[in-house]
């Protein structure tokens, strides 16, 4: 039932061009930061053969190029969220599910694996540019797969946070906005972090992009993936409750 | 023999805030019914119909469908249920046989009865030849249409129908109340309305809900004798004095209609054949004479113009 949902989610993002332009416009944008990071790698090389244990090829193309679709996708992930709840409750379709036989659980659930379904193509799509350079060198491959993990479960935690979002709205641009607005913020919280005081152990834990910088290093700690999956769960939490409460009142 | 009972509703209360939508209504409603829901707007008929339906959940009450308490176990109790609500729940990007397909996926039809199933609903609501349109390019009436079919993909025990008729041509309003009467024979339908004819030619139990509360539920024959007149309009070449038709035996008043008739009310008696017998020796030249019928209108607006009737069933706790 679940994946019968998440199927009718991806399906009718891919029946908009919505979805279609922004997998287009992102892979644009990121072959060109790639590009541009092998530019880079190349005008060093020989100054780096000179030095010992100088960083890799992984070190200066890879990691960057995830970083940089990290701020990407935090910018398109509320266009695709935005609609997933609240266009459905302004067209009224809501009572479709309602009056089916599903639980509100299966409904997020599935909404929300619709979405993660979405964005796993569209990684799917990024990861094959550093794997084109397989053809001509060696890479760090568990880097590389520390970074995707980083950033697939970056992508799962702004899914969770726009499907709350558009699940509080009936307004797609507002869900959008908030998403934004939040996102960016734990995204940028730990700024307050750097500056000497109590709060800032907190603020830097809070910050999303504390936790996926040690990911692209390489570096996998077990807080850090409990850190995204707590979102999740959280956020996921909160939807169906929020579902529910439009069964409850009004 | 008694009927099987499909809905059973006990003392539902729905508030929003501190105003009380859905005020102690209880009904039940037996298969082979087709119960038609009226009421001004704003009276609580859609609430109703969400809350049995799952959509809502009520303030206090019972809800069974098919012997299932809809609270305890919805997921089992919605099986039995088909909903259609005011607007028909619709994704205008797919095509009427996607939709379908997702429809019966939704509600657990079995993979290998699935395609017989979309094909069942799509010939009883005639959606034949659109299964590969694009529902946002059909017509009001046929969204409707596949609002309806959405709703009986399932064959549940229970078809709930809101306003199902509202924004379609007369003849597809003709077709859709056709549906409805051959849906009604192996189904239970409850059906909102503000078209009170509607009521009279498709359903066979009225109710009249009115402030949030059941004012009048009666069986179709019972409105029918409820209907049935406590006037006569009667037409006279010459007519007679009010005051002498008043003296008839049974005539309460009389009053003179703008168009010359005379309408005469009486009480208990039908006092025809003493008019008619009168007529006939006093030369008053009666050449028209009928009895008066109540319409379901006047009885609607009797009772959701005035205090809620004494005849509510169930008094308020």
């Amino acid at each position: 039932m679940i994946f019968t949902i998440a199927a009718r989610e991806l399906r009718s993002l891919f029946l908009s061009p919505l979805a279609w332009a922004v997998l287009a416009v992102v892979q644009f944008i990121l072959a060109y930061l790639f590009l541009s990071q092998v530019d880079t790698y190349l005008i060093w090389q020989p100054r780096l053969a000179a030095i010992e244990g100088a960083p890799g090829i992984s070190d200066i193309i890879i990691a960057p190029l995830l970083a940089d679709a990290a701020i990407v996708l935090l910018l398109v992930t509320p266009l695709m969220t935005m609609r997933v709840l609240s266009e459905e409750r302004r067209n009224r379709t809501l009572s479709l599910l309602f009056s089916a036989p599903v639980s509100m659980t299966e409904i997020i659930i599935g909404k929300y694996l619709g979405i993660l379904g979405f964005f796993l193509i569209m990684l799917g799509m990024l990861t094959l540019m550093p794997l084109a350079l397989l053809t001509g060198t060696d890479l760090d491959l568990g880097k590389l797969a520390a970074g995707l993990l980083g950033l697939t479960l970056l992508l799962a935690a702004f899914s969770a946070i726009g499907l709350f979002m558009s699940a509080l709205t009936e307004q797609p641009t507002i869900a959008a906005i908030s998403t934004f607005g939040l996102l960016l913020l734990l995204w940028i919280i730990d700024w307050a972090g750097n500056s000497e005081g109590q709060a800032s152990d907190l603020f830097a834990y809070l910050s999303m992009l504390r936790h996926y910088q040690t990911l692209l290093k390489g570096l996998f700690h077990s807080t850090d993936v409990f850190y995204y999956l707590l979102i999740i769960v959280l956020f996921i939490g909160l939807s169906i409750r929020r579902l529910d409460a439009d069964r409850l009142s009004h | 023999m008694q009927k099987e009972v499909l809905v059973h509703v006990e003392h539902l209360y729905r508030y929003y805030g501190h105003t009380c939508a859905v005020k102690d209504v209880s009904f039940a409603l037996a298969k082979g019914e087709v119960l038609g829901f009226l009421g001004p707007n704003g009276a609580g008929k859609s609430s109703t119909m969400q809350m049995i339906t799952g959509n809502l959940a009520p303030s206090a009450g019972r809800i069974a469908v098919h012997g299932i308490d809809l609270l305890d176990s919805p997921k089992r109790a919605k099986t039995e249920i088909g909903y259609l609500p005011e607007q028909p729940p619709v994704y205008r990007e797919l095509t009427v046989d996607e939709y379908l397909s997702y429809c019966a996926r939704l509600n657990r039809i079995a993979r290998g009865r699935r395609d017989q199933a979309i094909r069942t609903a799509k010939e009883r609501c005639g959606l034949g030849d659109v299964g590969r349109r694009l529902i946002g390019n059909l017509s009001k009436g046929y969204q409707q249409r596949v609002g309806i079919a959405q709703s009986i993909i399932h064959t549940p025990a229970v078809v709930i129908l809101d306003e199902p008729t509202v924004g379609l041509d007369p003849i597809q309003i003709r077709e859709i109340r056709a549906l409805v009467r051959e849906l009604g024979a192996d189904h239970g339908i409850i059906l909102s309305t503000h078209i009170l004819p509607e009521v009279q030619t498709t359903c066979s139990r009225v109710q009249i809900i009115h402030q949030g509360q059941l004012v009048f539920a009666d069986s179709i024959t019972g409105l029918e004798q409820r209907l049935n007149a406590s006037s006569l309009i009667a037409a006279f070449h010459a007519a007679p004095d009010l005051d002498t038709l008043q003296q008839l035996p049974g005539v309460g008043t009389a009053e003179t209609l703008a168009d010359g008739r005379v309408r005469i009310h009486y009480r208990d008696t039908d006092p025809s054949e003493a008019l008619i017998e009168q007529a006939v020796s006093n030369h008053w030249r009666l050449y028209e004479l009928a009895p008066e019928r109540r319409t379901l209108e006047q009885i609607f607006i009797e009772l959701t113009c005035s205090e809620p009737a004494a005849n509510a069933p169930g008094e308020a706790a």
